[in-house]
């Protein structure tokens, strides 16, 4: 982010209703593509999620049909199918001869949907329980942040490898583990910006014209904690992308033959030596979509931050 | 170092919560463990008989009533008794005609213990020496192209999967090139692959925070004070403000201290070293309750004391915690 488009986009705008949504939509889009690495990064993740929300239509063959005669082929090289038809892999084929680009699209399907699901369910259970804990403070608060501070003091990585361990993997048990070990952290950053606004004279206000609490919660607080939440909740996602594959690889996340970009990588490791590019691909899939992520988190927390501390000096 | 009264208060509390956090983990940890299977029938294998399976868990003390078993739990995690391993290095104790000590699960997993402390240490420090004049450079010179190199690179290390990236130095530094060895445990040379795994991530969190804390400081008064006094930024940042700069990097670097303790459960495994996470996967691959229990134990006592340590290195960073 330069120091330009930051003071440009800062001011209030002249537009009255503009104003009060703080920074514009096209204010962000005009911001992006001045920073052509998050332009990318926004473009990759777009691309991602189509693929694999679309992956039946997208992907070129079927992640999960073998191939004897096409095992272990580099990228772009062709091959008979079981069928009789020619066949190309861009991106190679595996031990089995499973196309390597229809495993990746499948993957990414698998990856990011554990993430963005746990994500969602621990956000929105923390943010729960954070605002109800700086809110009403007293036994709630000490209640819920003893919690948060156990959770906060053992490894997340060491209770997800522990739980599914004695639960056993799989899609539903992983999305569960995650939800149970990461709320905490959305309940910390909630309660904190819930404690600072608690103060403020527009929640003061409401509370004089006598808005319930329920309604100055939902209305006057969590609206103004969105983007620090949303922030976060992308790095999240960038950090049980990267979970899920190491959870994965030990054998305790998700179960073959789904294909997923942890336990593809763990069978690369196989066969490292002979066929680089199944083991390459799958983690170069992790980095390239939690850089992008990562990347993204940082410019977004940048674009809003003047903003916020020019709303608060109002 | 004198302390005042206040901070003593402090960390003995937080030492007493430490010990609480640890036995209700372990209080859990102990209750999971029981709703996994029976196991006389996991000692005995398949083939065992009703009779033999009874006589041993009877033997076992698995016949008594919970809350008895539980008390002994208890009792055990005082004394440093975490029970005996069901199978792990059996046949080796055997072979030595061993006594039954050398099947306790803590002494087994204390072992280990030296190995991870080596890998974890020299992976935190080779991170901390990269980052910090990294960060520092990056906080002098805001803005600049080397600025925005380091702040991509610090990204790209928080978003690489370490046991990928690790097979990769295997690939190209052991097997392509063979400078270093591929895995074992011994000399120098072992270290270097594992801790370059390991270090990527607090690298790219270490340098990030040492860059936005130092710039908050160099922003305050003091630091154009000295620089009007003449002292050069690069000095003025390094002596003057790095030291004001260093609560929430510490913080960091007991955080990353803390992943790297967790980090170690893969990568040990990948470099086959003999540290605590490589046996807490052989433990729970082979579903040796008792000693998944001990290396349990252990991880979550090594990220208390760190934690303990990061709040003991505040009092040497905040003069207010100290008296006079």
């Amino acid at each position: 982010m330069t120091e330009e488009s930051l003071s440009q986009t800062a001011p209030p705008p002249a537009d009255d209703t503009e104003r009060d949504e703080g920074i514009g939509t096209r204010d962000i889009v005009r911001a992006l593509f001045k920073d052509l690495l998050v332009l990318a990064s926004v473009i990759f993740l777009v691309a991602l999620i189509f693929s694999a929300v679309f992956a039946d239509f997208v992907a070129p063959y079927d992640p999960l049909l073998p191939n004897i005669f096409a095992n272990r082929l580099p990228p772009l090289s062709t091959a008979t199918g079981m069928d009789g038809s020619e066949q190309f892999h861009l991106l190679g084929t595996d031990a089995l001869g499973r196309d390597m680009l229809s495993r990746l699209i499948f993957g990414a399907r698998a990856s990011i949907f554990v993430a963005l699901v746990s994500v969602f369910v621990s956000g929105v259970l923390g943010t729960i329980m954070g605002v109800l804990a700086g809110y009403y403070g007293g036994a709630v608060e000490a209640i819920i942040m003893r919690a948060v501070d156990a959770f906060m003091a053992v490894p997340s990585l060491l209770i997800a490898l522990f739980v599914l361990f004695i639960i056993g993997g799989g899609l539903v048990n992983m999305v569960l583990i995650f939800a149970l070990v990461r709320w905490v952290v959305y309940a910390r950053l909630a309660r904190g910006i819930t404690l600072s606004l608690k103060e403020s004279s527009f929640v003061e206000a409401a509370r004089a014209i006598g808005a319930s609490d329920t309604r100055i919660m939902l209305r006057h607080i969590l609206p103004n904690m969105i983007s620090p939440l949303l922030v976060l909740a992308t790095l999240e996602v960038a950090l049980l992308v990267l979970a899920e594959a190491g959870l994965s690889f030990l054998g305790f996340g998700l179960l073959p033959p789904e294909p997923s970009w942890g336990l593809m990588i763990s069978r690369g490791r196989e066969y490292m030596r002979e066929a680089w590019w199944m083991i390459t691909l799958p983690g170069l899939a992790i980095f390239l979509t939690t850089l992008s992520l990562n990347l993204v988190a940082n410019w977004f927390r940048a674009v809003m931050d003047p903003v916020q501390r020019w709303r608060w000096l109002m | 170092m004198k302390l005042n009264s206040a901070f003593n208060t402090y960390i003995f509390k937080r030492v007493v919560n430490s010990l609480i956090l640890l036995v209700v983990v372990m209080s859990m940890v102990f209750f999971a463990n029981r709703q996994i299977g029976d196991p006389a029938r996991m000692v005995l294998g398949n083939g065992a008989s009703e009779e033999a399976v009874l006589a041993l868990r009877q033997q076992m003390g698995l016949e008594d009533p919970m809350a008895e078993q539980y008390g002994r739990f208890l009792f055990g995690l005082a004394t440093g008794d975490l029970g005996q391993t069901y199978r792990f290095g059996m046949s080796n104790s055997m072979f030595q005609g061993g006594d039954a000590s050398s099947m306790d699960t803590l002494p087994i997993a204390m072992e280990r213990l030296p190995a991870t402390l080596f890998l974890a240490g020299a992976t935190i420090l080779f991170a901390v020496l990269v980052a910090l004049p990294m960060g520092l450079y990056a906080a002098v010179h805001p803005r600049s192209s080397p600025d925005r190199a380091i702040g991509v690179l610090s990204l790209a290390g928080v978003s690489i999967v370490e046991y990928w990236f690790a097979l990769i130095l295997v690939l190209v530094f052991a097997v392509q090139f063979a400078w270093l060895p591929t895995s074992g445990y011994g000399s120098f040379a072992h270290v270097i692959l594992p801790a370059l795994a390991l270090s990527l991530r607090p690298i790219g969190r270490i340098t990030q925070i040492a860059r936005s804390s130092l710039l908050d400081e160099l922003a305050k008064p003091y630091v154009t004070a000295a620089r009007g006094r003449g002292i050069p930024m690069r000095r003025v940042a390094s002596f003057h403000a790095l030291k004001n700069a260093a609560i929430p990097i510490v913080t960091t670097i007991g955080d990353e201290t803390i992943n790297v303790v967790t980090g170690v459960i893969i990568i040990e495994t990948i470099f086959g070293w003999p540290g605590i996470g490589a046996l807490t996967v052989d433990a729970l691959s082979i579903r040796d309750v008792p000693l998944v229990e001990a290396t349990v134990f252990l991880l979550v006592l090594m990220v208390l004391t760190i934690n303990l340590l990061v709040d003991l290195a505040y009092a040497f960073l905040n003069p207010r915690l100290r008296i006079g």
